[in-house]
């Protein structure tokens, strides 16, 4: 017999409890109260902002030359983007920028030193987010892979602000998550943190120890 | 580095030792009240309405309970989910299993490396051990579980692995063990420090090993929850990724998960949420640029099913291994989490342990609970621990060993004759009568050395006057 014939037969043999039904998980997110957009948004920034992220409000067409400021002021040198995406593309058409990007293009165990050594910041885009917690929600792909989100210091997220779901059952459902879920998906709220040691907290463990999101509103120029 | 310990430990003998050690320790004393203030503050400041938070922990419940209620379904259909996402499934009856498991995974892929996100499976099969044995180095990159494993020692809480350190232990514990540091208690610079050296760690190692919050059998996804992004580290940087687990840690839905992960992150350290949620669902896809080639999900038993086999106890694989119920049990701040001697402390550890152990290693943890119920009041799946912990003192004193390993163990004739000449007494007004009056007059005959209890306490003596008499006496005024 296997260990797994061992043990699930073992489980089987146990007495039977009383019979439980699928707990109702929606009926409770259903009781939480529908927001706008701009109340999602405010929302989301208070909270992320609590978590010790930057917020920068802007716009589809201001992005680039805020992100450019900022790296500027914060020193920043070289900025990871990805493999063919749409922000690379409009960083790179961008005029006369300090900033030197460099792209996600070959496996990571070809280039693991330099992705750990001598990048100092990374954009990838945010595929939705999070209000009540804070949070936002990325699928790593062939474009933009995991490590972008983990290994440079500085995560510079683009998020359009009419993807914020109200929680991460809405943002779940709504995205039909069940039905195909990616390789690996993440939730993220705030950089690397840490209180291991006296319960004090501290920022940049392992991860990222600045995230700056670039919260870009549609319609009327924010900025 | 030296070891955690194996799993033959025998926790019951010296728990009394190791409990009153720790009670005159100021040190340790100081740093877990502090620390358990702060986390008890920080839990109640996260969940402002008493209604709102026993209707979510009646659905984390709910939600434990149908796991429970289908465990062997949804762990086939967990283990058919991820096969055809590409995750290799195990199985594990025991700790050796589990480690010759991963030992046979790193020797194919001749692996001398490996990094480890926060897991308390792979402390309770004794993981590091056996990798050290076989010479691959298994190095914790958790902060305060390098912390400890630094200072060669176990865990002293499930959440916070540390929390037994001051900042300067810590401080002097890098100056000593960290090549080319010098002293600095600035945590910041602490921190900057474990960081430095684990980067270099997670880029070199070839297997990264991580425990699972909860595994859903709907998608085929380990879900793991962390603040540092060391966990993210041991997930994505090396070629395999092999994930611990016990067996009830399944969930049926996807959306089970965003409910509990209402109740987890509150209840164990009071933040609203963790700074990282991993779905992980495969390994990477051919033209994913990182990721690990090969995921592994490992699904312990080691004496789970035992748990599982009876009604009752069933109920202690509801835990989603928040930490509350220690946070807020007066014997765990006093004593710590070393005193148990098992890998899981606190009112969780003294009912999951005889299962893990045996009743006959780990009957003297159920006696260190004074039933208060503080862990019933803040468990966010409601699991009954005071019931669960009376129960287990009776498997540990009944006249036959019962169902449980180990049971019957605790039992002492002399002791058992005391009890039962008592509840016959008890039983019988006309006896009780008689013999409380007799010892209310011979109370001078009681002796003044009354064994541990006057150890710590004034001797017990009867009352001149029974309840009885006082009660007949005429009211005054």
């Amino acid at each position: 017999m296997s260990a797994r014939e061992n043990i699930l037969g073992r489980l089987r043999r146990a007495p039977a409890g009383a019979p439980v039904p699928l707990p109702d998980v929606a009926a409770w997110f259903a009781t939480t109260p529908v927001e706008d957009i701009a109340t999602r948004a405010t929302r989301f920034k208070a909270n992320i902002e609590a978590a010790h992220a930057e917020v920068h409000e802007t716009n589809a067409a201001d992005w680039p030359s805020l992100l450019l400021e900022i790296a500027v002021q914060k020193g920043l040198g070289r900025l990871l983007v990805g493999h063919g995406t749409a922000q690379a593309e409009v960083l790179r058409s961008q005029p006369q920028h300090q900033l030197k990007l460099v792209s996600y293009e070959q496996p990571a165990a070809t280039w693991r030193s330099e992705l750990f050594e001598n990048i100092d910041c990374a954009l990838t885009a945010a595929r939705s987010a999070i209000a009540s917690t804070g949070s936002l929600i990325l699928w790593p792909d062939a474009s933009e892979p995991r490590l972008m989100s983990l290994v440079p210091p500085v995560h510079f997220v683009l998020l359009d602000a009419a993807n914020i779901h109200a929680d991460l059952h809405a943002a779940m459902t709504n995205e039909r998550w069940a039905e195909a879920m990616p390789t690996n998906a993440l939730v993220i709220s705030g950089p690397s943190k840490t209180a291991d040691i006296q319960q004090t907290l501290a920022y940049g463990a392992h991860g990222p120890r600045e995230l700056i999101v670039l919260l870009c509103h549609r319609g009327a120029k924010s900025s | 580095m030296s070891q955690n310990q194996t799993v033959h430990f025998h926790p019951a003998e010296g728990f009394a030792e190791r409990s009153r050690a720790a009670v005159n320790d100021a040190h340790l004393r100081r740093s877990f009240r502090g620390a358990m203030d702060f986390l008890q503050a920080k839990r109640l400041s996260q969940f402002p309405d008493a209604d709102e938070l026993s209707a979510l922990r009646d659905l984390g419940k709910a939600i434990r309970l149908h796991a429970l209620a289908n465990l062997p379904d949804l762990l086939e259909q967990l283990e058919a989910k991820l096969q055809a996402n590409g995750i290799q499934v195990h199985w594990a009856e025991t700790p050796d299993q589990a480690n010759a498991i991963v030992l046979d995974i790193a020797h194919r892929h001749d692996a001398k490396n490996m990094v480890k996100g926060k897991s308390m499976v792979s402390e309770e099969i004794g993981l590091n051990h056996a990798m050290e044995v076989a010479g691959i180095e298994a190095l914790e990159t958790d902060m305060g579980e390098y912390i400890v494993q630094l200072a060669g020692e176990a865990p002293s809480h499930i959440i916070m692995p540390a929390i037994h350190k001051t900042r300067q232990q810590i401080a002097e514990l890098f100056a000593a063990k960290v090549p080319g540091v010098a002293y600095t208690d600035n945590v910041d610079e602490l921190i900057r420090i474990g960081r430095d050296v684990l980067r270099k760690k997670f880029a070199a190692a070839e297997i990264g090993l991580s425990g699972v919050n909860f595994a859903v059998a709907e998608t085929g996804t380990l879900y793991l929850v962390e603040n540092e992004g060391n966990g993210r580290m041991c997930t994505s940087v090396p070629k395999v990724h092999i994930a611990v687990t016990g067996i009830e840690k399944v969930v049926a839905k996807l959306e089970h998960v965003a409910l509990l992960n209402i109740l987890l992150p509150r209840s164990a350290t009071g933040q609203a949420v963790e700074t990282y949620q991993n779905f992980i669902s495969g390994p990477r896809k051919p033209d994913e640029l990182d990721g690990p080639d090969e995921v592994h999900l490992i699904l312990l038993d080691n004496g789970r099913t035992q748990a599982y086999a009876d009604v009752q106890l069933r109920a202690t694989l509801q835990c989603i291994r928040c930490g509350a119920c220690m946070n807020h049990c007066p014997v765990y701040a006093r004593i710590g989490g070393h005193a148990y001697g098992t890998t899981y402390p606190g009112p969780i550890g003294a009912i999951i342990s005889p299962h893990l152990l045996g009743l006959e290693a780990t009957y003297a943890l159920a006696t260190a609970s004074s039933l208060c119920g503080a862990c019933v009041e803040v468990c966010p799946v409601r699991i009954p621990i005071t019931d669960i912990l009376i129960r287990l003192r009776n498997e540990a004193q009944a006249a036959s060993a019962g169902k449980l390993r180990g049971g019957g163990r605790a039992r002492k004739p002399l002791q058992s004759s005391i009890w039962l000449v008592w509840s016959w007494i008890y039983g019988q007004p006309w006896l009780y009568r008689i013999v409380s009056w007799l010892m209310s007059r011979g109370r001078a005959l009681a002796p003044s050395n009354q064994g541990a209890w006057t150890r710590s306490r004034t001797p017990l003596n009867p009352a001149p006057q029974r309840l009885r008499d006082l009660l007949r006496r005429p009211a005054s005024g």
